[in-house]
């Protein structure tokens, strides 16, 4: 493997670098999206040196930097990037980049929140199905062999009816808002604001938005203001029959308490793409029937990791062309 | 549950109330959630061959010049033999979504009308199909296999699954189940079309008399029609070939809708990408090649089973019963096609 891009090719001396320090899933499975004539990339992973000393070497020219979860941006890291202009994240979270630093040193952030809306929703719906009409318990119940061993499967919940709280009404929390109110769901809703052309009834905070919910779905994102504001507390007002689907990140949930309320009964199921600490899953959740596990990947499809390619790839171009960026995040 | 205390209360006041015969095979019962029997004795006088110690035969025919309605448990047949035991008889009310149990030209070659049940069940059943499609196309339980078989720590990578947006939907059976169908996976921007016995001309959806050419123009199909002789293997190896490798069917109708052994094949052989099912020909046996494939989701013939389609479906078997010893219009009654 080369060490830095230089020596490689004569003819991309030219070309600017974008500095990737771990290579976000987009770029694995569709790195011939990432070929530009405007920019080459500086893959820190390929080298043999500890991340500081390969940045310190060949990384202070560097404006660019396309990260991902698990490459976060910190402040370190942007102290030995003294060039840094722009952040790019394939992604629609940006937890792993820090904002207040980036804004303080007027350092641009695009990510990819767009293009995940309607395959998040999608998956949202169909972890809040799966939980609700025991799919993929049922689906267990039938490959064990039990079917004809033991009978009827027991009774799912119907989803016409349910009143369904909505964690965040962004493109994420609207595209699932429309979707659940074709099966006659009634939708409700919590977000940092009330969004005055929003037909759904509005809840100022996430306690009163559980009290009055059957279900809760998360479509927000992870701050410091959301980290753990799914707690004991909120999950006991969602109550016994309630169900809690997370498609954004581990950590607005406390685990640790919801792991608990589930073994113990104290609300009905769980539908979840991610947890605090991935690849890790609390043991307990393997042995329970209501809840359905996903490998943070269920919001994914080809098509959206190619539309988050091109979007990223599009921010890039636009960059080094001196054009506005395609989708910068805007600080509030 | 009816006491012989029950029975005897009843027998006094029900002299006055309408008789209604149960009809049921001797494992099969009325659901008990909500207590259906309960309720229908508030206001019929029930009569229950199994229930009684007299023989099946005596039984009926000593009371089958009152019986002028019955209920028909689950997929508890009628057959036209059966109604020849009952020649007083004007109603039969079914109580599964299916009608394929019950003798129809029989039944209206004597004049008895039939109910169905389908609209108490039909948004549960709507529910499922695009739980068990979106299932299929985004791998959910075969990727909660992979999580609880403790597979991510290690195997970093799950393989990727598909976007439900812009997909074809075909559906099949453009009745009250397929309806609420084609509305749910409208909020999900599938573009949807349909096959059906006769085009609907209120109906916006493309119409396709043939489901073969509904397959051909389709990535998804799904099986909302009833079973009769004409659907039987309607979906056959050359329907399954045009829907193509990427194609995807979901069946909450009846097992015998599809070619069940071509099925498998062409799932194993990999010209069809997947299926959802609930239903198979065999229930509750199962086609053992299905059990290891990743892009099929298996369901225990359940996408009616909520407590809330029971309820709905005990208040419309009393409605319908109400309004027959009424002389009112039926609720649901099936008509003759």
């Amino acid at each position: 493997m080369e060490h830095h891009q230089e020596r490689s090719d004569h003819r991309s001396q030219d070309l600017p670098q974008v500095l990737v320090i771990k290579p976000p899933p987009v770029l694995t499975l569709f790195e011939d999206k990432f070929i530009s004539s405007k920019f080459q990339l500086l893959k820190a992973w390929e080298s043999t040196l500890p991340l500081d000393q390969f940045l310190t070497n060949y990384a202070g020219s560097v404006r660019a930097v396309l990260c991902s979860g698990a490459s976060p941006i910190t402040a370190d890291i942007i102290r030995l990037l003294p060039s840094l202009q722009l952040v790019i994240t394939a992604s629609a979270g940006v937890n792993h980049i820090d904002l207040t630093e980036c804004r303080r040193l007027g350092i641009a952030v695009t990510n990819a929140a767009g293009v995940f809306s309607d395959d998040g929703a999608d998956a949202a719906v169909g972890l809040l199905i799966d939980v609700l009409r025991k799919v993929s318990a049922a689906d267990r119940y039938v490959r064990n062999g039990l079917w004809p061993a033991k009978g009827d499967y027991a009774l799912g919940s119907k989803l016409g009816g349910k009143r369904v709280g909505v964690v965040g009404l962004g493109g994420f929390g609207s595209a699932v808002a429309k979707r659940l109110e074709a099966f006659g769901c009634t939708v409700l809703y919590n977000s940092r604001t009330q969004k005055p052309s929003v037909p759904y009834p509005f809840y100022s905070t996430v306690l009163e938005l559980a009290a009055d919910s059957d279900s809760l779905i998360i479509c927000c994102g992870l701050t410091a203001e959301t980290r753990h504001m799914i707690n004991r507390e909120v999950l006991l007002v969602l109550g016994k029959q309630g169900v809690i689907v997370n498609i954004a990140r581990g950590a607005i949930i406390n685990e640790k308490e919801m792991v608990e309320c589930l073994v113990r009964g104290e609300i009905g199921g769980a539908g979840l793409d991610v947890f605090e600490n991935e690849p890790n899953v609390p043991e307990e959740l393997f042995g329970l029937d209501n809840v359905v596990l996903s490998p943070h990947r269920v919001v994914f499809t080809p098509e959206s990791f190619v539309a988050a390619s091109e979007l990223v790839v599009g921010n890039l171009e636009a960059f080094f062309s001196n054009k506005p960026l395609l989708s910068p995040v805007i600080y509030e | 549950m009816a006491t012989k205390e029950t029975d005897n209360q009843q027998q006094r006041s029900s002299q006055e109330l309408p008789v209604v015969l149960v009809n049921r095979l001797p494992s099969f019962r009325l659901p008990s959630k909500p207590p259906f029997e309960d309720d229908l004795l508030s206001h019929f006088h029930l009569l229950d061959p199994h229930d009684s110690p007299e023989p099946y035969d005596s039984f009926l025919s000593r009371h089958a010049s009152s019986i002028r309605a019955l209920i028909t448990v689950g997929t508890t047949p009628v057959t036209a033999e059966f109604l020849n035991l009952l020649p007083c008889l004007g109603l039969v009310v079914g109580t599964s979504a299916g009608l394929d149990h019950i003798d129809l030209p029989a039944c209206r070659s004597r004049g008895i009308a039939v109910t169905n049940a389908s609209s108490a069940f039909s948004e549960d059943v709507a529910d499922c199909a695009v739980g068990l499609l979106i299932d299929v196309l985004r791998r959910i339980s075969s990727a909660d296999r992979f999580v609880r078989g403790r597979m991510w720590p290690a195997k970093k990578e799950y393989p990727l699954g598909f976007k439900l947006r812009g997909k074809r939907v075909g559906i099949v059976g453009l009745g009250s189940i397929g309806s609420e169908v084609a509305t749910r996976l409208s909020a999900f921007d599938c573009s949807i079309a349909y096959s059906s016995r006769k085009k609907k001309p209120s109906v916006p959806f493309p119409f396709y008399a043939n489901v073969g050419d509904l397959a051909s123009n389709s990535d998804v199909l799904i099986l909302c029609c009833a079973l009769t002789e004409e659907t039987t293997h309607i979906v056959n190896k050359d329907v399954m070939i045009a829907l193509g490798k990427q194609g995807v069917i979901i069946n909450v109708g009846r097992g015998y809708l599809i070619d069940e052994k071509e099925l498998v094949q062409c799932l194993l052989r990999g010209e069809i990408g997947g299926a959802g099912l609930d239903v198979f020909e065999n229930e509750p046996n199962v086609p053992k090649e299905l059990l290891g494939l990743d892009n099929v989701v298996l369901s225990p013939h359940r996408a009616v089973m909520t407590p809330e389609s029971f309820e709905a479906l005990l208040q419309l078997t009393v409605a319908n019963l109400k309004a027959f010893f009424s002389n009112k219009p039926l609720l649901s009654v099936v008509s003759n096609e």
